[in-house]
């Protein structure tokens, strides 16, 4: 309850010394209630730039088909499911925010879950667009579906990963989204009840007549609840389905059983970067600083340390069993990525996704948002060169020399993958813009118990004192004022 | 004065609310509803409400969604239309996991949410029944029926409890329509 105080010595969540409960509100409504600023002009100018870009590569691909791409018959996949594959990751991390860590009462998730989750929904829209394109023939992707038809009824093979995988996404998509929603209705509520005229009939609509009762909120509260409790499992069954894809072949390189983990760390690590890439920009540009602090970054920094660990364990298991198999195929897969044709992608990956995130372990580094915001582009990249090096270097080369090829992309490939960068960032963007970007009603639940002023006057009062040699971000000079 | 329908009782801090909770009651104030910017954890005793049964909603349709997907898959791969696929059973059960799982999920968080906003009466478009504006922002409001109370010993409780402001409202909801 807000009567129980945390300890002190615990980073404040909420920074600021004169912040009241209307002072949230006003914070985190102003981006949505005032004119856009010349900032967000000039970066919606630019996502919707790509955003057409995109538009023009997905039309080229449906007219042509996906001969338009540099697929050749040894390398029959490439960019379309390495994008698939780094979106459905990106959007990992949402949904790691706001359910696993909910489960474990992380409150530092309150003041970052609802644009990570707002992320996940765009980047699946994303991911699910680079499906329907690498299906060719876009027009019949209902075949994928369980639906009856004029030839039996031919049904869909149940015993393949890539049913599995249009089950998961989809279903991660639709619970994402409700998850969501549901979790926003308070806010726009309170948007509601500031507004005049048609903005607030508009919002009154959007909000579901949500009025804030007793009864209403104590379901809210068991809804969000089990809503996190079934996508926990969700999360990390989507990643692992899309691991199977690969997984349950026999292609050497593909063909592991440490698919399923190895997927779930990589997707969850490049979610936290894409997070990091996102909010450090948006704090700043719409003020949040108060609320997305030093503590928050830094505690996301630390969650990256530790999957990217996992994800370099996992690329020294994969070497080391390929070893061990003694299977010749397997063993020349792995010493082919490290030392073939495809040696600067592997090595792009090993650096990116292994040795640069190691630096977190430094304080300086990780409480640094120069550095902070760097090293998360350094994990996009290297998560993608993943997945690419994943696909293609187990492809390039397969048990016939004669057929082995090499990929190389055409302007359509590097177009749809900017484009959906560009289609990623208008729909956040037009979020930003819209929505609160900030879950108002989880911050304000933590203002009376973690937030600094309530420390400082827990200090102030005599309850409680720094201990010696305290460098966290309280202000002890403050608190004899 | 009899034209007054609700009290409201506004209060800025979340535990001066809960005492004032407990002076009401001791008074034998009857309280109609408390809104509130966000959840109040231990209020739901307070007032006696019961423990919300969704979660038996979600688990029954959850379940729901295992047997649909379960009866689906059985009956395309098994019943309508086995195939041969190297000589092994039809009936693969490893392989309905993971559509059993996903369906079980799909149909638990929906079935759920469905069923919150059926009973809340939450939908695009419903009129909120919101009886002070600022309760989504930063006041915590008693609302109390003046017509079973005397308003003067109510009045005089809330101001004894912290009530930074108390309101007389001449109709129970605020109108969204004037302007």
């Amino acid at each position: 309850m807000s009567s129980h105080s945390e300890s002190i010595i615990r980073e404040p969540l909420i920074t600021g010394k004169a912040i009241s409960y209307s002072q949230i509100t006003e914070d985190i409504c102003a981006p949505v209630e005032r004119m856009p600023s010349k900032a967000w002009w000039i970066g919606f100018s630019i996502a919707v730039a790509g955003l057409l870009l995109w538009l023009v590569a997905v039309s080229y691909t449906f007219w042509n088909g996906i001969g338009a791409w540099g697929l050749n018959k040894t390398v029959g996949w490439a960019w379309d499911i390495t994008n698939f594959v780094w979106w459905v990751g990106i959007g990992h991390a949402g949904t790691l925010i706001s359910a696993i860590l909910l489960l474990f009462r992380q409150n530092w998730r309150n003041s970052i879950n609802r644009s990570a989750e707002a992320m996940t929904i765009f980047a699946v829209i994303c991911a699910a667009s680079f499906i329907i394109a690498h299906m060719g023939r876009a027009w019949l992707f209902h075949w994928a579906l369980p639906l009856p038809n004029q030839y039996g009824s031919l049904w869909v093979n149940f015993n393949s990963p890539l049913v599995w995988d249009v089950f998961a996404i989809s279903t991660y998509f639709s619970v994402s989204l409700i998850f969501w929603y549901t979790g926003l209705l308070p806010d726009i509520a309170t948007i509601r009840d500031r507004a005049q005229g048609l903005r607030r009939r508009i919002y009154s609509i959007l909000s579901f007549g949500w009025n804030g009762s007793v009864k209403t909120w104590q379901r809210f509260e068991t809804v969000s609840l089990i809503l996190a409790g079934v996508s926990t499992p969700l999360v990390l069954s989507v990643h692992t389905i899309v691991s199977f894809d690969f997984a349950t072949s026999v292609i050497p390189g593909w063909h592991t059983t440490i698919f399923p983990p190895y997927f779930v760390a990589g997707a969850i690590f490049s979610g936290f970067a894409m997070v990091l890439t996102l909010l450090i920009i948006a704090r700043k540009v719409l003020g949040f600083e108060n609320y997305i602090t030093m503590a928050h970054i830094e505690s996301m920094n630390k969650i990256i340390i530790l999957t990217g660990s996992i994800v370099g364990v996992a690329y020294g298991t994969e070497f080391f069993i390929a070893w061990y198999s003694g299977v010749e195929y397997e063993q020349y897969a792995f010493i082919n990525r490290a030392t073939g044709p495809y040696w600067w992608a592997y090595w792009s990956m090993i650096t990116c996704n292994v040795i640069s995130p190691q630096l977190f372990w430094f304080k300086k580094i990780r409480t640094s948002i120069t550095a902070t915001w760097i090293l998360s582009i350094f994990v996009n990249i290297g998560m993608w060169f993943e997945r690419f090096v994943i696909i293609v270097t187990s492809l390039h080369r397969d048990y016939l020399p004669s057929s082995w090829a090499m990929f190389y992309p055409t302007w359509v490939d590097v177009s749809i993958f900017i484009g959906s960068l560009g289609l990623f960032f208008t729909l956040f963007l037009l979020f930003l813009r819209v929505l609160p970007a900030i879950a108002m009603a989880e911050v304000k639940l933590l203002l009376k118990g973690s937030s600094e002023q309530s420390k400082l006057k827990l200090i102030e009062h005599g309850h409680a004192a720094l201990p010696e040699g305290y460098n966290g971000s309280i202000e002890v000079e403050n608190a004899k004022n | 004065m009899s034209k007054v329908k609700y009290i409201l009782g506004h209060f800025d801090d979340p535990d001066v609310m809960m005492s004032g909770i407990d002076q009401l009651q001791k008074s034998n104030i009857a309280i109609e509803d408390v809104f509130t910017p966000f959840p109040i954890h231990g209020i739901e005793n307070k007032l006696g409400i019961k423990r919300s049964r969704l979660p038996i909603a979600a688990f029954c349709f959850g379940l729901l969604g295992t047997i649909t997907a379960f009866t689906m898959v059985y009956y395309m791969l098994v019943i309508d239309w086995p195939m041969n696929i190297g000589g092994k059973p039809a009936f693969a059960f490893p392989d309905f996991i993971p559509v059993m799982f996903e369906l079980t999920v799909l149909f638990a968080a929906y079935g759920m949410v469905f069923t919150f906003f059926y009973v809340n009466h939450l939908f695009p478009g419903r009129a909120p029944r919101v009886m002070d504006l600022r309760a989504t922002n930063d006041r915590f409001v008693i609302a109390i029926d003046a017509s079973l109370n005397d308003i003067n010993s109510v009045d005089a409780v809330l101001k004894e409890a912290g009530a930074i402001e108390i309101k007389h409202n001449e109709r129970k909801y605020i109108s969204y329509d004037e302007e």
